[in-house]
């Protein structure tokens, strides 16, 4: 990369045919962002993620000291001394779910951010340089695509040492491919536009014109691919923990979920021990599932609802005349 | 003809790929998986069979070349070894016997997922901003967030535990011999309600999202107006005309699900130990049984590269531009 990139401002500056492209990537991702803000679906996707953030950053201070520290305080419902009742080695469930937060969502939002970097740089590269890369690129993206992936999950983690950084690992391995093969056709789309054509007749070296000029005009699915990398992320780590596969030791919800099973909460109908782990899975993906609609509804206008159905576009005749 | 004959040759590369896979992880992970699974389980092996166990792992440091081709033979000929957990039972039995169990299950709630969500998506789009398209889809957005295996245990608990209405486990009930007579299909029927309605409750949102929004872009072409301007049925124009051409990203979504269900059908399984893969799979992992993993793993990707393969013959049947092309 160049030494530009630190420094916007002077890019702009020496570079005047730059301008045009970082000021559009700019007004794009602004513009982007004011409308998620509007967007009720994004606003509430965004919240329920920052609670959620922010209980995991404070779990330290409500809870301190060891969360997994076993008692004699075995199994209790949940009561006003422990808000969700305690496991049945009488650890607090509300401590184990805090806690578990930090490593689920650190997990997740690694592994969901590292895979979509690893597509960007396939999908990108693949549709840019055409050709021989390009075949054997997509040839890859395609195998790993098809490849069914838990049962992938299982086997690499099963020969890796335990551990977060295996996790986070294994997750990429089986998760970048899905966001290569949606990169690489927008890619394509941009590639044959004439600002690229341009670019390259001025004479701007391949990482520029990839960097500078095509990956900020793919914003939207790039963002859309990162949210569906985290989800994805977040359910396989719990899937993989929940096989007894992932770090045991590490607190974690998957992993809280494993224990609850080996413990036999389940069968002894100890409902509030596996509850909150799985609710919080659901709703921080749930969460990231909403943002990502809402960026799908700002970038493909005919899949916003019809607040009232005024003008007519062809969807809506057929549908409204239905009714009637 | 020649589309049919490149997704084959792309089909057995993708295989070759998931054996080679095998073939080098143990070689390239560190330490020794050998004594590690041997130190866990609890069988005593002779001598010569702890060798060809190291033979097969890559462990005693041989050259690399000639064992690829021995190992490729080995799997070729459909020998993966011996189960450990389950010595001396070889691998492939093993899995033979669960195989079937994880391809109804996985089959059973593909199929009703697919048609229901299609037909959900299809409503939907049909009356977009009606009842079903303001409701559903966020409902099962929000279901589908939902791990496949913590639903399954809350469909344990809830019609398993408390209310007592349906089979907790297994595939059938103890004592009751496998056989082709009523009594039986319907119990094992019975016992695959649970397990197949958590997984079509996860996977029913995806698709009709997916045939919701294709449908919607279908609805505004011309040919939609022009069948309106001839006085069909709107039911007719809904399911002949707008429907039909919605379906193919379905289609081609559902080749790439396979894999996903099997997944989900996996943890599904180690809830309600159903007796497949999956839950013969966690045995494996918990007895460090490698050479069951490795061949579940390849098992399950046979399976769902020839699934796929069936998915681009139907393909083929119904999108005449593949044919020519």
């Amino acid at each position: 990369m160049s030494q530009n990139d630190t420094n916007p401002q002077t890019a702009v500056a020496e570079d005047p045919t730059d301008e045009s492209a970082v000021n559009r990537a700019r007004v794009n991702t602004t513009r982007l962002l004011r409308t998620l803000l509007r967007n009720g679906k994004a606003v509430a996707g965004l919240s329920i993620i920052l609670v959620f953030i922010i209980l995991a950053l404070l779990a330290p201070l409500l809870f301190p000291g060891d969360p997994s520290h076993i008692t004699s305080d075995g199994a209790s419902t949940p009561s006003l001394q422990h808000l969700l009742g305690t496991t049945t080695k009488g650890q607090d469930v509300l401590g184990l779910t805090l806690w578990g937060a930090r490593s689920s969502l650190f997990v997740g939002f690694a592994a969901g951010i590292f895979s979509t970097i690893v597509g960007v740089l396939v999908g990108l590269s693949g549709a840019y340089f055409g050709r021989g890369l390009d075949e054997v690129l997509s040839l890859v993206t395609n195998v790993f695509l098809l490849v069914p992936g838990l049962p992938l999950l299982v086997i690499l983690a099963a020969f890796m040492p335990p551990g977060i950084g295996t996790v986070i690992v294994v997750l990429v391995i089986t998760g970048w491919a899905g966001s290569a093969r949606v990169m690489r056709s927008q890619a394509m789309s941009i590639r044959g536009k004439d600002y690229v054509a341009a670019a390259l007749v001025s004479g701007e070296r391949p990482l520029r014109i990839m960097v500078r000029e095509i990956l900020p005009n793919m914003a939207s699915v790039v963002m859309t691919t990162l949210l569906g990398c985290i989800i994805g992320s977040i359910g396989a780590q719990a899937g993989l923990e929940f096989l007894g596969l992932g770090d045991v030791n590490t607190i974690s919800w998957g992993t809280n979920l494993f224990w609850a099973t080996s413990d036999g909460s389940l069968m002894l109908g100890q409902w509030w021990i596996f509850v909150p782990s799985g609710l919080a899975i659901a709703l921080v993906a749930f969460a990231l599932a909403l943002c990502n609609y809402a960026v799908d509804e700002i970038t493909n206008p005919r899949l916003r609802r019809p607040k009232h159905a005024t003008k007519s576009t062809a969807a809506t005749t057929v549908a409204r005349k239905e009714e009637k | 003809m020649s589309f049919l004959l490149r997704r084959l040759g792309f089909y057995l590369l993708a295989f070759w790929a998931s054996i080679t896979l095998n073939f080098l992880l143990p070689r390239l992970m560190p330490g020794d998986p050998v004594t590690r699974m041997l130190s866990r389980s609890q069988q005593r092996l002779e001598p010569q069979q702890v060798e060809a166990l190291r033979t097969m792992m890559g462990v005693d440091g041989g050259p690399i070349i000639p064992e690829y081709f021995a190992y490729l033979g080995r799997i070729l000929t459909g020998d993966f070894g011996m189960s450990i957990s389950r010595f001396p039972t070889p691998v492939s039995e093993v899995i033979a016997s669960q195989l079937p169990w994880t391809l109804l299950l996985g089959l059973t709630s593909l199929i009703i997922a697919v048609i229901l969500g299609n037909l959900l998506g299809i409503l939907a789009a049909w009356r977009r901003g009606g009842f079903l398209d303001s409701v559903a889809p966020p409902l099962l957005v929000f279901i589908g967030s939902f791990p496949y295996f913590w639903l399954a245990m809350g469909a344990l608990y809830i019609f398993g535990i408390n209310m007592g209405v349906a089979p907790m486990s297994h595939a059938f009930s103890v004592g009751l011999v496998p056989g082709f007579n009523l009594v039986f299909i319907l119990d094992v029927a019975a016992h695959l309600i649970l397990p197949a309605l958590t997984i079509v409750l996860v996977s029913l949102g995806g698709w009709m999202l997916g045939m919701r929004n294709t449908m919607i872009a279908t609805n505004s072409e011309d040919y939609i107006l022009m069948a309106e301007a001839k006085g069909l049925r709107p039911h007719r124009i809904m399911l002949n005309y707008a429907a039909r051409n919605a379906m193919l990203p379905s289609v081609t979504s559902m080749g790439m699900s396979i894999g996903f269900i099997v997944g989900g059908a996996l943890l599904t399984e180690v809830v309600f130990a159903y007796p497949g893969v999956g839950y013969q799979l966690l045995g494996a992992v918990q007895g460090l049984d490698y050479p069951l993993m490795q061949g579940m793993f390849l098992t399950i990707t046979a399976a769902v590269l020839i699934a796929n393969f069936l998915v681009d013959l139907v393909y083929v049947r119904l999108d005449p531009r593949v044919r020519k092309g």
